[in-house]
């Protein structure tokens, strides 16, 4: 196990593939924020499954697998995908929640006929796209991890310069759009977001388990903090350690893919968070209403006792 | 034999599903069906490391209690303070997450391919059949399902007008002294149950498919609660049929072709239904303006 | 001699650190009509949720006829805040009125023509007969608030708690509202309504709790409605109900 442990630090492929999931879990992070003030977490899981039809068209088309390529397909598909969320549930009574089932699960189902269509006919190299249904963070390598850190690298660029717009978009986007700001371009730039967090991830942890890194670390820096700016850095800090241990604990342990190890660390930061974070933790808020309790029946017995002087006087 | 056996499946999934179908989308927790959906992978990968079989009566209940605790785990979270949304996400993907670890591991043992998960096998259902002193008596999976339609219709048939209440107004169905959070649970582990019965035909995400599309559909169609998910199994048993069909010619996966027809019927219900439609709704606000302007 | 329709002591409701309800007691007498009045954030609709258990309470008793308010739950009944439902489900005026009936019912048992009689009475006493068939999001805001109220009427209680029942309806619907009021007071039943429209309050009720999360005074209207009172429970905010010439 120390062995393998030490080859990890000396083999390059391991290296990229522990850089690579890092950086994975350092950009959902950031993004996924965004998206938990917008109370649109699931819009991940719905971008990421709507992704997938977008990925089998380009590479059909193409028949090359580059990640430039399948970033194209899934944001295109993304935008149909909330376009079309957003028609159901303007022109119809059918609430956001169904709408993002039925979206998310029609994608889905068009993903799963057009893969079966290209396993059926005779493309290349058709044999990685089906391990994007549950990822695969061996299969990278380092021109994958460069392009990774070129897209993550303007996308973190974007959100820091554009970070006081985004701020006051996510918290109050009726007043933004009164001050000016084009609403819709935020909106579609946030989308897009996801959709890069979701094609770089999908290679990494898979279409399902994608959504995980953009919640979960986003959910736990929540409870360290009250400032966006400060659980920004948190929830990209708690992605890339999610990533790293991810990484590690896969290389110790045969046959146990990264990208489940990945989501479980994130999980484990979670529940260390919600157990501990302070003022909204569990422990925090229980000594919170015992207190309370105690205090309302240290009341209770005063005023009783008021009373009853009230009484005899 | 085997294009009936399919369809059969596939009528019997989408029955189970609609009904069920109905009362999520109307309490809003179709989110909460597609969790359940995923999350209950464990509690399969598990069961079927005790039992060593795939379609167990035993699997069903121990699958399906996983899916309580995911509802249970959600409403833990959501009450300690994380948004609806964000406690679905975190619990459903953390809960898969253990399953597909749990396939890994036990790789050997478990013959379950982690595709299939995803999209079902529903074209392989056939072969593993029941027999009985050597009498076939067709397809496993059709067993399981046909029990959990049964429990579902017996179970909604007796609390239905708990079960209504509790949809519309829980509020004061907790006034009148019902107990809500039994019937949410109930509700839940039928669908848990469901789902489970469908995953190895059609998949996680197929069977959210027709859990939602369908019911969503037949929303847009009535407004009585009693037509809508009769409706509901309606059409999700008319769009199996199609997408049977649609699979057979295109030669692609079956479970995603039915909810590709699913997705299709709902489109046509989203335009065209007489009340609700996209066109409906148009022209009545052009008649309106008409008249507006005749006035 | 009157019976104690309603008895509470020191109930308390927190939510985490803020302390929504400060231990408060009081008793309602069978046959009065109660307005619950205080500021937004009082308390109001969280002491008629926790009266019925809808949420949960730190400390406290609630006793309808002497009894605690669990063994009683059929003399009791509600009627929400019409936002508190979807008005998208798929169900018609005369079913929501008849689900009024489905305490009565048991288990088992499921609406039948009796019941379907009992909810079409009730529908004609708030004058919504007609509507009986309408799918309910086609219903007014006053309409919507009638069938809730018919639905409260099917529960067929002694003691009714109503939660803003004159928000965002037509004032034919408030008169029609008020004279349903009084019609059940003379039945010997006993309402309370959480209310917000100070200039009505005196016409409306016999008596009145104002409340901002304590008890700030409980009495007959016209002892206890008064700008002292009324100063001590909204505080800072008086000056605006000056504004409104509040008739005291």
């Amino acid at each position: 196990m120390i062995e393998r442990l030490a080859s990890l630090f000396t083999d390059p492929n391991t290296q990229w593939i522990l850089f690579g999931c890092m950086l994975l879990g350092l950009c959902s992070g950031v993004v996924g924020c965004f998206s938990y003030l917008r109370k649109q977490s699931l819009m991940g899981d719905t971008l990421a499954h709507a992704a997938l039809p977008g990925i089998c068209i380009a590479f059909m088309l193409t028949g090359t697998k580059s990640m430039l390529l399948f970033l194209i397909g899934a944001g295109i598909s993304g935008v149909i995908a909330t376009f079309g969320i957003g028609w159901i549930t303007r022109y119809s009574r059918i609430k956001s929640d169904a709408a993002m089932g039925i979206i998310l699960s029609s994608f889905f189902g068009i993903g799963i006929v057009l893969l079966t269509q290209i396993q059926h006919s005779n493309y290349g190299n058709q044999s990685g796209l089906d391990k994007f249904l549950f990822g695969q963070a061996a299969s990278m390598i380092g021109s994958d991890v460069w392009t990774m850190m070129i897209v993550c690298g303007i996308l973190l660029f974007v959100c820091a310069l554009l970070f006081k717009e985004l701020k006051l978009f996510s918290f109050d986007p009726g007043f933004a759009r009164g001050l000016g700001y084009p609403t819709a371009v935020l909106d579609q730039l946030l989308m897009f977001f996801i959709v890069i967090a979701v094609v770089v991830g999908i290679q990494a942890v898979g279409v399902v388990l994608v959504a995980a890194l953009l919640i979960t670390p986003a959910v736990s820096a929540r409870y360290w903090t009250d400032r966006l700016g400060v659980m920004v850095v948190l929830a990209g800090i708690f992605g890339a350690v999610s990533g790293a241990l991810g990484t590690l604990l896969s290389s110790m342990v045969q046959n146990l893919p990264t990208g489940p190890l990945s989501v479980l660390s994130a999980t484990a930061v979670f529940c260390l968070s919600v157990l501990c974070g302070p003022r909204r933790g569990v422990l925090s808020k229980y000594y919170q209403t015992a207190r309370m309790k105690r205090r309302i029946q240290t009341d209770n017995s005063g005023q009783s006792q008021s009373i009853k002087e009230g009484a005899a006087s | 034999m085997i294009d009936f056996w399919i369809l059969l499946t596939g009528a019997l999934v989408a029955s189970c599903c609609g009904i069920l179908g109905a009362f999520l989308v109307l309490r809003k927790m179709a989110m909460i069906g597609d969790a359940i959906s995923h999350s209950v992978l464990p509690g399969i990968v598990i069961a079927f490391m005790i039992s060593g079989s795939r379609d167990s009566f035993a699997m069903l209940l121990g699958a399906s209690l996983l899916g309580l605790v995911t509802v249970f785990l959600i409403q833990m979270f959501k009450q300690s303070g994380v948004q609806a949304d964000a406690s679905i996400g975190v619990v459903f993907t953390a809960l898969f997450a253990v399953g597909v670890v749990l396939v890994s591991l036990n790789a050997r043992q478990v013959d379950l391919d982690l595709d299939c998960v995803l999209y079902g096998e529903i074209a392989y259902v056939h072969w593993n059949t029941w027999s009985m002193s050597g009498v076939d008596l067709g397809p496993k999976a059709v067993w399981l399902l046909g029990f959990t339609l049964l429990v579902i219709l017996a179970v909604l048939g007796l609390f239905y007008k708990q079960f209504k209440l509790c949809a519309f107004d829980p509020a004061l169905a907790a006034a009148l002294g019902i107990p809500v959070a039994l019937f949410h649970y109930l509700l839940m582990g039928l669908v848990s149950m469901a789902t489970v019965s469908s995953f190895e035909s059609v998949g996680a995400i197929l069977v959210v498919g027709l859990l939602i599309i369908p019911a969503s559909t037949a929303y847009l169609l009535t407004d009585r609660l009693g037509r809508m998910i009769a409706l509901s199994a309606g059409i999700g048993v008319l769009s199996t049929v199609i997408g049977y069909g649609a699979a057979v010619v295109l030669d692609a996966s079956i479970a995603g072709c039915m909810v590709c027809a699913a997705a299709l019927l709902f489109v046509l219900a989203f335009l065209f239904s007489p009340k609700h439609g996209l066109v409906a709704r148009a022209a009545r606000r052009r008649r309106l303006s008409r008249q507006q302007l005749g006035a | 001699m009157t019976k104690n329709a309603l008895h509470i002591e020191g109930l308390s409701v927190a939510y985490q650190k803020k302390p929504v309800l400060c231990n408060v007691s009081f008793e309602v007498k069978e046959g009065q009509l109660v307005g619950v009045v205080g500021p937004n954030g009082a308390g109001k609709s969280t002491l008629i949720k926790a009266a019925l258990g809808l949420i949960p309470s730190l400390t406290g008793q609630v006793q309808v006829y002497g009894r605690p308010y669990k063994q009683q739950r059929r003399l009791v009944g509600y009627v929400p805040q019409r936002e508190s439902v979807d008005w998208d489900f798929p169900t018609n005026a005369l079913d929501v009125v008849v689900m009024g009936r489905y305490g009565h019912l048991g288990w088992f048992r499921r609406p039948g023509a009796k019941e379907k009689r009992i909810a079409m009475e009730c529908l004609a006493k708030v004058g919504m007969t007609d509507y009986a068939d309408r799918q309910i999001s086609q219903l007014s805001g006053g309409q919507q608030q009638r069938v809730f109220l018919a639905r409260a009427l099917a529960q067929d209680a002694q003691l009714y708690f109503m939660d803003e029942p004159f928000v965002g309806v037509d004032a034919a619907t408030e008169k029609a509202i008020i004279q349903l009021l009084q019609e059940l007071k003379r039945q010997g039943k006993t309402v309370i309504v959480v209310h917000h429209d100070l200039a009505t309050v005196e016409e409306y009720f016999d008596s009145v709790l104002l409340l901002n999360v304590e008890l700030r005074a409980y009495g007959l209207t016209r002892d206890v409605f008064t700008r002292t009172n009324l100063h001590q429970t909204y505080g800072g905010k008086l000056a605006f109900l000056d504004r409104e010439k509040v008739s005291l």
